[in-house]
């Protein structure tokens, strides 16, 4: 009978017992990451004799300083540089020719427009995952490895932002593109003065999406980048690792770990609206 | 679906979709017809020639147990990350629903390990239940249970189902709360009063009203199972121990890149391939009826 009270939302004793259901969700996401972060700031002697202390030690600036500076096989500040070149790579580059292509799709007649848009379709079903040895052959005789266009390139096409922005044009109304002609506008004049910043915000949503799907990239990295200047933060941790049997150098491995999830993390807090929306959008 | 009004030219149009198909066609279907031509082949040792098979390296591969272990692998694995993320994105996203102030700050908490990196948290779980530093396997140790993922087959396996499960939490947590405000309060609040207690409201009311939303998550996050896994199985347990956690992109990898057996390789990833083109039919077919709903 007291369920008649509160009858869908909670009241009393319930709502406690469901904030308590949530806070253990948060504690059991956030604890590896509060781990992680504790053992960046404590020193190797204190990890390698377990149990490590879990709360944060005085070496923040020690072991933040030497992960950045010298790492164990480039510094850290390349290669967050690395990964920031390639994350805003894919994600403008996407941007840029999803818009070309999904503008020439809807608001022209031409030959051939069904095929091109059959084929970029059928990307869709070709992640990297399933083509990396020919793919690798492909950027090896472009002459591609270790450089970012061979990061770039592969990951660049994209069915996905292709049909955002097809979907997006096609409820723009026809009154504008209309007005446009009849004003003799030219077309790109009318994509670069109408299109384009009526698209701001589905532009930006897809942004957030696809920059934290460049910034986590790790096969691919891991495949063509041998030169260790040239690794992306991601992929350059598990190569912190020694091979064998030596200790692993765990203050510097962790501090790369948390400096790897900064930049998307704060990318998805920062702009958490237009994250929502993209994320939504991009899976429609 | 066209527009009625559309910009004259053939030459325009074209140049602005050749960015786009050019990409595609060098980095998407030269590899894939690659990838299927070289699968008829086996290259000599030194890479100089190659020699017709036919389908010999699929036959090879499919009577290699590995590879039908690796099949089973990817099978258990999938969904027990499927199952695992999705059981406790449902549960918070339950008890966030019934809140009528505080919802929100509780999604801030809860999506940001979206952007949290598959290898990334990898490590994370790695260092947690490193057998030689791990805090959690030095408590177990406390408790008198000897962890060691480096040789246990179970534990190994328990170990990259958590990891990636974790980290998808964030992803099934925003669409099952999305999916659950969109339920109007309303039908919920008339069975309340008949008298339906929570269970029974799950079960007959809102579980089905959800169902469009489970099926889409069902299928994209099995799609991540397979595909997006990668950097958690390479950092933690690099397939090991004996195969294990070999999952299908695991073995294109250590077959292609490690062992260089690149016959072999093509051939599994034409088999990918086919499985990633059902999956995306299903997943279109599911995207479909969400929609209708």
């Amino acid at each position: 009978m007291a369920e008649r009270n509160g009858m869908v939302e909670k009241r009393g004793a319930g709502l406690w017992l469901t904030h308590l259901g949530l806070i253990i969700g948060v504690l059991f996401i956030f604890f590896p990451i509060w781990l992680a972060f504790v053992a960046s700031t404590v020193t190797q002697a204190d990890i390698v004799r377990p149990p490590m202390p879990l709360l944060p030690g005085d070496q923040f600036f020690e072991n933040y300083g030497r992960a950045l500076t010298s790492g164990v096989n480039a510094p850290v500040a390349t290669m967050l540089l690395n990964s920031m070149v390639m994350a805003l790579g894919i994600a403008v580059g996407k941007i840029a020719i999803s818009l070309l292509s999904a503008f020439a799709i809807v608001y022209f007649r031409f030959p051939l427009r069904k095929l091109f848009f059959w084929l970029i379709f059928l990307t869709l079903m070709l992640p990297v995952e399933v083509r990396i040895v020919p793919t690798y052959e492909v950027i090896a005789n472009f002459g591609m490895l270790n450089s970012y266009q061979g990061l770039i390139l592969p990951l660049i096409a994209s069915a996905t932002a292709t049909f955002l922005f097809r979907q997006f044009f096609m409820t723009v109304p026809d009154e504008l593109a209309e007005a446009a002609r009849v004003d003799g506008a030219k077309p790109m004049r009318f994509f670069f003065d109408i299109l384009l910043p009526m698209s701001r915000t589905n532009i930006a949503a897809l942004f957030v999406i696809l920059f934290i799907y460049g910034w986590n990239q790790y096969l691919w990295p891991l495949l063509i980048t041998t030169d260790p200047d040239m690794n992306t933060i991601v992929m350059g941790i598990k190569q912190m690792f020694p091979s064998g049997d030596d200790t692993a150098d765990w203050p510097v491995i962790m501090a790369t770990s948390i400096l790897a999830m900064v930049p998307p993390v704060l990318v998805v807090v920062g702009m958490q609206r237009l994250f929502v929306r993209g994320l939504v959008e991009s899976e429609k | 679906m066209e527009k009625r009004v559309t910009f004259k030219g053939i030459w325009l149009p074209i140049l602005l979709v050749l960015p786009q198909i050019v990409i595609t066609a060098v980095f998407f279907f030269y590899p894939a017809g690659q990838a299927v031509w070289q699968s008829l082949f086996i290259p000599d040792p030194f890479g100089l020639s190659m020699q017709w098979v036919g389908l010999g390296n699929f036959e090879y591969l499919f009577s290699d147990p590995y590879y039908r272990a690796s099949f089973v692998t990817t099978a258990v694995f999938s969904i027990l990350v499927t199952v695992v993320s999705m059981g406790v994105a449902l549960y918070l996203a339950l008890l966030a629903d019934r809140l009528i102030k505080g919802a929100g700050a509780y999604r801030t908490l809860l999506i940001w390990p979206y952007a949290v990196a598959p290898a990334v948290a990898g490590v994370l779980w790695l260092f947690m239940f490193n057998t030689r530093v791990g805090v959690v396997s030095w408590y177990l140790g406390l408790l008198g249970y000897d962890w060691n993922h480096v040789l246990n087959e179970g534990e190994a396996m328990g170990l990259v189902v958590v990891a990636s499960a974790w980290g998808r939490i964030s992803y099934n947590f925003l669409f099952f709360l999305a999916g659950l405000q969109a339920i109007p309060k309303s039908v919920i609040e008339a069975a309340a009063i008949d008298g339906a207690h929570f269970w029974t409201r799950f079960r007959t009311i809102v579980f089905p009203l959800l169902s469009p939303t489970t099926f889409f998550l069902l299928v994209v996050n099995i799609i991540y199972a397979f595909f997006e896994t990668f950097g958690v199985i390479h950092t933690i347990t690099s397939g090991g121990p004996q195969q294990a956690t070999t999952i299908l992109v695991y073995k294109v990898f250590s077959d292609g890149f490690v062992g260089q057996d690149l016959g072999s390789s093509a051939a599994q990833s034409v088999v990918l391939l086919f499985l990633v083109s059902i999956l995306t039919v299903v997943q279109f077919k599911f995207i479909e009826r969400r929609v209708h709903y």
